[in-house]
């Protein structure tokens, strides 16, 4: 786990006290019409707040009671802003870090760009263009977006990534996009600016984070016609009732109506809804991943199939040396010494890996070479060979076909042991290193793609979760099978080009199935904006952030997994709490029914299974119980519901055991609670 | 309750499940195109009726299914006025007065065949078989080939078509109805139902008092009134009556006859589907309904009516009030919640003669929509509105956007639903109120007290859940209740059809997602449940205070000894 940004807790008392300032301003109509079934709780809040100013100027002495149910409404309404409010505060905390970044910086924008001699004027970076171009230098703050085109530079990017580890930016290549409100700690570059002030990608950051641009997400749209239409059926209901009791002669007070409409609609889910979905974005973004919709954090969870690039993400990427295979007639121990001297001015990854090998398996000591004479030959492209010569020592390693040249043997006179293992090492996808020694060929040096330790185990839970992975890399079929079968992944591309990634992905939509990839080169922007879920590198070129719908400021394709369960977490805390609130409904009906029709019909008490005081206190614990649970539920609906990578049937299982029958069950025994006080402090 | 009684209802729901599994698999090969041994039959019917079955997308083919019962209905309309200048009309009955007129007509368009008449008393032969018979076909016709056209939608992936309506309403009544009825009516013959064209005959009994006796096509228009759940029986008593429903035979075969079709439908589509375990999980969640729902009606029928005990009246013969003993509780019991699970409204006893928890049962099938298994076809389409919900609110909690057999459940397919499902509680709940205050209309009730809410309840619930069975004791026949009962019919049957064919033209455009571990399972034990689960707890909470004032507290105030 690479999260950087710690959670404030649950509720953070400064953010708190915002919220409930917030829930007040919420209450405006205008912006509660977004959210229906708060939207009628607030209508008829405000008409049972009438019928209350009526009975108090009335004195007839259901002013107490109608009073009190007008109070809870309100409350209601109330506790579904602040769940909204609380989740916004979290979100506003990380954007005003991220704004403070933003202070207005002086940029030396270049007059004559076109010329070397770095004369510049200094300007305010809110009055850059696009297309400007800046001298960025020692101790400088990069004023806007932009793309390097002369230079180099050491970048502390912490302001966005919370890493403090400086990351080297230059001209060309994958590395050239570099970020407004970063410091450039050393050295110096010439960016050529690609936001407008106002539009850079904090201040994009900023906006989504603050939930500014929140838009209701497809899935959020379509449960809000649900919990719209619920809230239809249930006014149907309620307003029938009215009729249907008058037949036997009761006439049912507005009041009570009310309460019971009230309790029935969905209330829990309707005010917990928005924070949710703010919520989803929220650990996504403390996941130092930020999404440019909340749309893209829904796909997440929809996701079938993920593309990962084999290199960092299932392998170390570099080829680790794992054995030294020698030729007969030569020891095992006597060859690591002669490619332990070979090795140890070799600096590259490989390199150190065999000196790694040379001290761990084989136990070898450093040998002292510092008053002897050496010359060292460094490896070229050309001869694909490297090595050392000392004391008169020879020793030579490199490309097979190099090494054998070197001994002036071909592969037909090579000694059969040595041929069989390289070989046996290539088919596996191995690199084998020839090794010899003054014209004498002594052994094989096995280089391989380590595959990171326990991905096999991610992967099968990807697989139980329904989830396929697809390893692209540009090596060739045999290597990219091999090191497939070794991590267990379900598909591979072998020699892979952005061309055939972008068809790979448009195959598999195609046949329905979402995608996910992560990128970071401009030549991956096609595909990661043809992905579902496209996953740019913060690292990575402004045309690949661009095509993405996701940036990892981590820089980290491992995440991808995360990613995908973020969304599914988001998903089912919203199918839970939906689940709850409708099994909620059942307990209140068998408190309020019997407390409807008690004048009337007497013999209805024998609904009254929770053994409830009175009518009265029936009612209003109802409508406690509803307003309550919606506060109870706010730090489960932030956290979001506990993921588990099981399959479906499993999560289904555990989840309908703990919200459905958890949401028959709970209100029974809340109500009555609730109606222990409520009598007890003599409230109806 | 006896064992030989719960032996009988285990029978004939086995035998039925038996035969529903065949014609499941038949009716999948015909509506595929595969089986045509009456292709010739076809042919001569899509020559004379200038059908070329060409594929149509849902507006087309809703249109035409419209515009082909929009005719019927006017055809009905006009029979039933016109009646005295048409033939086969021994008995010389006048026209048919206006407002029963649109009450009957709608009534069998939308295949609820609610009688606020009795048949034997104002309708002639002519329209009786010209008519009621040829919708009882049609309507049925229709419902079927709406449900092969939602079937369509989730079979294919990303197309605009589902089907040719005309093409699919030739093929369900020539080769489904058609035939499953000639055996059934012979079948019914042979155990002595009549089948004649004369009026009535005069007899006089044995003390000497004259009396008519309704003669008629009884057994042809039984055998479809059965198999296409219409209900609408040739006499008045329906199949109470010994010349509809003559002997335990005749009352097993019927039972048979009315579920069997609607049975099947869900085999049918896991057929179509290509996923067995799909159409079975639908097809056992329907008879789960019924099986709890002929326990309870058993149960509370043979506990009987602890103010009749109190008289004298033997106990162990439960409640027989409006029962045929030809039948007996068992039989009774399964026929009522069958008929009101399905949508069939035939009756062989008097619902409102049942326990007031045993009325609830019937009253609450209908109420819970046309699923448990609903009407020929509609039954199907029915369920597969209400699977569509229960996948939409429990399919999130496995962590994906939720999908029913790969097709994604989004917001215009929730609109449209929570659309269709929005018109049952409108109708039934709305038109109830007003006339449970209305004088006009509470003046056609038999009963006071709870009773009588249970009356009209019922008559709503019957009308807008296209049964057409009745709770008896309320005077429909008045310009109130035809007309408003005539309106619910409409709406209970096309309301709720035109959303669901939006729905199908829809989710037949969507590319389907194969199916993983990661899916919503939609054929096991736990979806089982959890469809059980929200047809009951919606249509719980829908009808539960309307229920607790009629039913409900009449079983109180039975327990508690009071009268009306």
């Amino acid at each position: 786990m690479t999260t950087k940004s710690v959670a404030p807790a649950l509720f953070d008392s400064a953010i708190f006290r915002q919220a409930i300032t917030d829930s007040f301003f919420k209450l405006n109509p205008r912006a509660l019409s977004r959210n229906p079934v708060i939207f009628v709780t607030e209508v008829v809040a405000a008409l049972v707040t009438a019928f209350w100013l009526r009975d108090l100027l009335a004195s007839n002495g259901t002013a107490w009671f109608s009073g009190q149910i007008a109070a809870w409404l309100w409350f209601t309404v109330l506790f579904a802003n602040f769940a909204e409010a609380v989740a916004e505060g979290r979100g506003k905390a990380q954007a005003d870090a991220l704004r403070r970044t933003r202070i207005d910086t002086m940029a030396k924008r270049l007059v004559i760009p076109e010329n070397n001699d770095r004369v510049y004027s200094k300007v305010s970076a809110n009055t850059l263009n696009v297309g400007d171009l800046v001298l960025v230098e020692t101790g400088d703050i990069i004023p806007a977006d932009g793309e390097i085109v002369e230079g180099i530079a050491s970048v502390n990017e912490s302001a966005i990534t919370g890493e403090s580890a400086p990351v080297i930016r230059e001209s060309g290549g994958d590395r050239s996009a570099v970020t407004g409100g970063t410091t450039v700690l050393s050295d110096w570059i010439k960016v050529k600016i690609t936001a407008a002030p106002g539009h850079t990608f904090i201040d994009r950051m900023i906006a989504l984070v603050e939930g500014a641009e929140r838009k209701k997400t497809p899935n959020e749209l379509a449960l809000s016609i649900l919990l719209a239409g619920l809230t239809l059926i249930f006014l149907i209901a309620v307003v029938t009732l009215w009729g249907l009791a008058g037949y036997s002669g009761t006439t049912l007070s507005i009041t009570v109506l009310v309460a019971l409409l009230v309790t029935l609609i969905p209330t829990t889910i309707g005010g917990l809804l928005s924070a949710i979905g703010i919520a989803g974005m929220d650990r996504l973004i403390r996941f130092n991943v930020i999404a440019t919709s909340g749309r893209a954090v829904e796909a997440a969870g929809d996701v079938d199939t993920l593309l990962l690039d084999k290199t960092g993400t299932i392998t170390y990427g570099n080829r680790l040396a794992t054995a030294f295979i020698p030729v007969p007639g030569v020891t095992e121990k006597y060859l690591a010494e002669v490619i332990l001297l070979a090795s140890l001015t070799d600096e590259t990854p490989e390199g150190r890996s065999i000196v790694a090998l040379c001290k761990g398996t084989y136990a070898l000591t450093e040998p002292k070479m510092l008053n002897k004479k050496s010359i060292i030959i460094p490896f070229s492209a050309s001869t694909r060979i490297s090595g050392i010569d000392i004391d008169g020592r020879e020793i030579r390693k490199g490309a097979v076909d190099a090494t054998l040249k070197y001994v002036k043997l071909t592969s037909a006179k090579a000694p059969a042991a040595f041929n069989e293992a390289v070989d046996r090492i290539s088919r596996t996808g191995g690199t084998p290193l020839g090794v010899a020694e003054n014209g004498q060929l002594l052994g094989v040096i096995h280089l391989k793609d380590v595959v990171k330790p326990h991905i096999k185990q991610r992967f099968n839970a990807l697989r139980a979760m329904g989830i396929r992975t697809v390893m692209v890399t540009g090596d060739n079929p045999v290597t990219a099978a091999t090191i497939a079968s070794e991590a267990g992944v379900d598909d591979f591309i072998a020699e892979a080009t952005p061309e055939d990634k972008l068809a790979y992905i448009r195959a598999e939509q195609k046949s329905g199935r979402m995608i996910a990839m992560c990128g970071d080169g401009t030549n991956d922007a096609p595909a990661l904006a043809q992905a579902d879920v496209g996953v740019a590198m913060q690292s990575g070129t402004q045309a690949a952030r661009e095509a993405g719908n996701m940036v990892d400021l981590d820089s980290n394709p491992t995440k991808l997994i995360e990613i995908v369960e973020i969304g599914k977490q988001l998903l089912m805390t919203r199918g839970s709490l939906t689940t709850f609130s409708i099994a909620n409904d059942v307990a209140k009906y068998f408190a309020i029914i019997p407390a409807l029709f008690v004048v009337t019909y007497p013999e209805l008490g024998a609904l009254n299974v929770m053994h409830l005081a009175s009518p009265q206190s029936a009612i209003l614990s109802a409508i406690i119980f509803n307003a309550l649970i919606i506060v109870a539920l706010i730090p489960l609906a932030l956290k979001g519901i506990a993921y588990r990578p099981v399959g479906a049937s499993a999560l289904l299982r555990r989840n309908l055991l703990i919200y459905g029958l958890g949401g028959l069950i709970v209100p029974f025994i809340g109500i009555k609670v609730i109606d222990l006080v409520v009598a007890a402090l003599h409230l109806a | 309750m006896t064992l030989a009684g719960w032996f009988q209802i285990i029978l004939i729901l086995a035998l039925v499940t038996g035969g529903a599994v065949l014609l499941g698999r038949y009716m999948a090969a015909v509506f595929s195109g595969q089986k045509t041994f009456l292709a010739p039959g076809e042919n001569i019917i899509n020559r004379l009726a200038g059908i070329t079955p060409r594929e149509q997308d849902w507006k087309t083919y809703t249109l035409a299914m419209l515009a082909f019962n929009a005719a019927g209905f006017i055809v009905l309309y006009g029979l039933q006025r016109l009646q005295e200048f048409l033939p086969l009309n021994p008995q010389g009955f006048s026209a048919v007065p206006e407002a029963l007129s649109f009450n009957t007509a709608m009534s069998f368009v939308t295949n609820t065949n609610w009688q606020s008449y009795g048949g034997e008393a104002t309708m002639s032969h002519f329209v009786q078989m010209a008519g009621f018979t040829v919708h009882n076909f049609l309507s049925a016709a229709t419902g079927i080939a709406l449900a092969v056209a939602i079937t369509r939608a989730f079979a294919r992936s990303g197309v605009n078509t589902i089907g040719n309506f005309w093409d699919d309403l030739v093929k369900s009544t020539l080769y489904v109805l058609l035939p499953l009825s000639i055996v059934v009516a012979i079948a019914f013959i042979a155990l002595g139902i009549p089948q004649t064209l004369q009026g009535s005959i005069d007899a006089t009994t044995l003390e000497g008092v004259k009396q008519t006796i309704a003669l008629g096509p009884i057994a042809s228009q039984e055998a479809i009134k059965q198999l296409g759940t219409n209900g609408g029986g040739f006499l008045n008593a329906n199949s109470a009556h010994p010349f509809e429903n003559p002997s335990a035979w005749s009352d097993y075969l019927s039972i048979f006859a009315m579920l069997v079709v609607s049975a099947a439908m869900p085999f049918m589509f896991g057929r179509m589907v290509g996923d067995v375990r799909q159409g079975r999980a639908l097809f056992i969640t329907m008879f789960l309904f019924i099986t709890m729902g002929t326990a309870i009606v058993y149960w509370a029928e043979a506990t009987g009516n602890p103010i009749i005990h109190a008289l004298g009246i033997d106990p162990s013969q439960g409640n027989m009030e409006g029962k045929e003993v030809r039948f007996g509780l068992a039989m009774t019991a399964l026929f009522a919640v069958a008929t009101t699970g399905l949508s069939c409204g035939a009756v062989n006893a008097m619902h409102a003669s049942l326990t007031p928890l045993g009325g609830l049962v019937p009253l609450f099938m209908i109420q819970l929509g046309e699923v448990l298994p609903g009407g020929v076809g509609s039954g199907l389409y029915g369920i597969l509105v209400i699977a569509v919900l229960t996948v939409f609110i429990a399919g999130l909690m496995v962590g994906r956007t939720p999908d029913y057999l790969g097709k994604k459940i989004e917001a215009k397919e929730m609109k449209l639903a929570m659309l269709a499902l929005l018109i049952l509680p409108l109708v039934i709940l709305g038109f109830s109120a007003v006339s449970a205050i209305l004088p006009l209309a509470l003046s056609s009730l038999a009963n006071a007290g709870p009773h009588g809410l249970s009356e009209i309840l019922y008559a709503y619930s019957s009308a807008a859940g296209n049964n057409g069975s009745a709770f008896a004791g309320l005077n429909a026949n008045t310009n109130w209740y035809n007309t408003t009962l005539g309106i619910s019919m409409f709406l209970g049957r096309f309301a709720y059809i035109v959303p669901m064919m939006a729905i199908a033209g829809s989710l037949a455009a969507k590319t389907k997602v194969p199916a993983s571990n990661g899916s919503f399972p939609t054929h096991g034990t736990m979806f089982i449940t959890l469809l059980v689960g929200v047809i009951l707890i919606l249509g719980g909470l829908q009808y539960f205070p309307s229920l607790a004032l009629s039913p409900i507290v009449e079983h109180f105030l039975m327990l508690a000894g009071k009268t009306f």
